[in-house]
């Protein structure tokens, strides 16, 4: 269900479609919390910050699909946020880019299934993980698709603490003189990086008055809430001409009380005990969901 | 060919980078040019008279321009990535290592000026590091051309590589080294000038000192042979076990650091095979960079007609002990 130019999501199905997509969104995090867990490694924090956003991106957003995983006319999404891949793993596997039982091999010996996005894996576009490259890669994409005149979109997510690093800025001046408005970067801003707060590491603020200086139309939306993420990433580009940013303000740890806002579960692994609470916490929610 | 005929045909290896190019990419709207505010530097203002549309300009920013080249190369574009070659390798080294070679996205990456070109501009414009740095990350091919032949037949080959390329060219105008119909392989040295009393291994302009060399000993009744090894990675061990099988001495010669580059390269290979001669490794020291004239300062350290003449004398009387 891509949100191409020529589509427009029906009205009546909006309630029914944002049931499916909160559904959908805690399943993910169910199972990514899972392979975490198997693996005894992972960014479980920044995963689940980023599901909603994933979630709609691949269920309503991208046009792109096994099938079409190497056309050259197909969307594009570059997580330069690598860390999180836990929850792009998952959200690939439930698309049909693999069989979800590869995951169990996530993190394992010589598993493709590394703790960061390889393009050994079909769906995933870019080797990412070392902060700071995602956006340029992202821009090259986009100028090509803009020479070749063949419409597809690129869609970059970005780490708020990733922007510490000044490779992104080069881009974003980039993008903007080359009026990409076939690129979105899309930032999730949940406001914690490993060592704490970004505004207490390295401020970022005003974010989108940054953006906006450096040419970029931007927007903010809470990037847990699936219907305003689908109106918003249905909305690009929001001015002909400019790149698109969306500001995405979410929870480090979303969905598990005793992870949100907690830098600990950066990358902390769940113990037994606290991965059955997780559960039962996420399992609560599917079901307070279905009533 | 006579020394004054020779310079009369030469040109800087840029140029003919850049000729060669623009003449690629008038037949292929495909073949794209990246680059950080090097037009002028990297003699591509004529491509860009030329082929505006197939010029990318990103300013001053070596970590875009490498990323900007993955992104492009990743949509099927053929994408030289041309900037000076300390900040390409340097500042961009990540970007090189994870964007290009470990995503595995053809890029050409094209280091202008490199070695010690910026030879009066000092160390930051040295870029002395960069085949050490290349060669030790896996899917990155090496290739630094000596003369314009090797440097048209590279830029030939490595638009037509699916995979990460490096190519290192120079400004000074470098004179024929090959006889006409002299084929050109990737990974396979030439050779320059036949001998088996010694032989130099080197890469880049200093194929032409080493040349030099080789007529000075020659005039001494010593034969020295002369490998030019353009592509640094993968080496052409075959060729460097054979030379010093042959003729018993080995000296390499490089416009880089002594660590890491071709001489280590060359050392491995022999050491690993058992064969030991006496060898050594001309290049630059690890300390800070002389300043001056390319060809001043490759002198300082040796690599001139005379100081290499004079290192395979000291050579030739160990190999006599």
């Amino acid at each position: 269900m891509p949100c191409s130019k020529q589509r427009t999501i029906e009205k009546a199905n909006d309630a029914a479609l944002d049931l499916l997509l909160h559904r959908k969104s805690i399943e993910y995090r169910i199972r990514l919390l899972g392979y975490i867990r198997k693996a005894q490694a992972g960014h479980t924090g920044g995963s689940l910050s980023c599901v909603d956003i994933l979630n709609v991106l691949y269920n309503c957003v991208l046009n792109v699909s096994p099938e079409t995983a190497d056309d050259p006319r197909r969307d594009r999404y570059i997580q330069s946020k690598g860390h999180s891949v836990e929850a792009l793993y998952v959200v690939l596997a439930d698309r049909g880019f693999f069989p979800e039982s590869d995951l169990e091999t996530l993190c394992r010996f010589r598993s493709p299934y590394v703790g960061h996005p390889t393009r050994k894996i079909r769906g995933i576009e870019h080797n990412t993980g070392a902060l700071g490259h995602g956006l340029a890669f992202g821009a090259g994409a986009a100028l090509a698709g803009k020479m070749d005149r063949l419409g597809y979109r690129v869609f970059v997510l970005l780490g708020d603490g990733e922007l510490a690093e000044g490779s992104n800025w080069e881009s974003m001046m980039t993008a903007a003189h080359y009026g990409l408005d076939n690129l979105t970067a899309i930032v999730d801003r949940n406001q914690l990086q490993i060592t704490g707060r970004t505004e207490e590491v390295c401020a970022l603020e005003s974010l989108v008055d940054k953006f906006t200086a450096f040419g970029w139309s931007v927007r903010e939306v809470d990037g847990h809430n699936v219907r305003a993420l689908r109106e918003v990433l249905c909305a690009v580009p929001f001015e002909v001409g400019r790149p698109s940013a969306v500001i995405a303000h979410t929870v480090k740890g979303k969905g598990v009380s005793f992870m949100e806002h907690d830098v600990k579960w950066h990358h902390g692994v769940p113990s037994d005990e606290e991965y059955q609470r997780a559960i039962e916490e996420l399992r609560a929610q599917l079901e307070e969901a279905e009533r | 060919m006579s020394g004054a005929a020779a310079m009369e045909t030469a040109k800087a290896n840029l140029d003919v980078f850049s000729e060669t190019l623009l003449a690629l990419a008038r037949s292929n709207r495909n073949i794209l040019v990246v680059t950080s505010d090097s037009r002028g530097s990297g003699r591509l203002v004529p491509f860009a008279k030329a082929l505006p549309e197939q010029i990318i300009e990103v300013g001053i920013a070596e970590q875009n321009l490498v990323g900007i080249a993955a992104g492009l190369a990743s949509a099927g574009k053929i994408v030289f990535a041309v900037s000076p070659g300390s900040f390409l390798t340097a500042r961009s080294l990540e970007q090189i290592k994870n964007d290009v070679c470990y995503s595995d996205h053809p890029v050409k990456l094209v280091g202008i000026s490199s070695g010690v070109s910026y030879g009066a501009l000092g160390s930051t414009h040295h870029s002395l590091h960069d085949l050490a740095v290349l060669r030790a990350i896996p899917n990155c091919t090496v290739v630094v051309p000596a003369d314009n032949f090797e440097t048209a037949e590279a830029v030939k080959a490595a638009a037509e590589m699916t995979h990460p390329v490096f190519l290192r060219f120079g400004k000074r105008p470098m004179p024929p080294l090959h006889r006409p119909g002299t084929t050109f392989t990737v990974g396979k040295s030439l050779l320059v000038r036949e001998g088996n009393d010694l032989a130099f291994i080197a890469t880049g302009e200093t194929v032409v000192q080493a040349a030099g060399a080789c007529d000075l000993l020659a005039q001494e009744g010593i034969s020295a042979r002369l490998l030019s090894m353009h592509t640094v990675k993968p080496l052409d061990e075959e060729a460097v076990l054979q030379a010093a099988q042959e003729c018993g001495a080995v000296i390499t010669v490089e416009e880089h650091s002594c660590a890491g580059g071709l001489g280590e390269a060359c050392a491995a290979v022999l050491m690993q095979a058992g064969v030991s001669v006496p060898f050594r490794i001309v290049g630059f020291p690890d300390e800070e960079t002389v300043s001056g004239s390319q060809l001043d300062i490759m002198a300082y350290y040796g690599i001139s007609p005379e100081g290499l003449a004079e290192t395979a004398r000291t050579l030739l009387n160990r190999k006599r002990l």
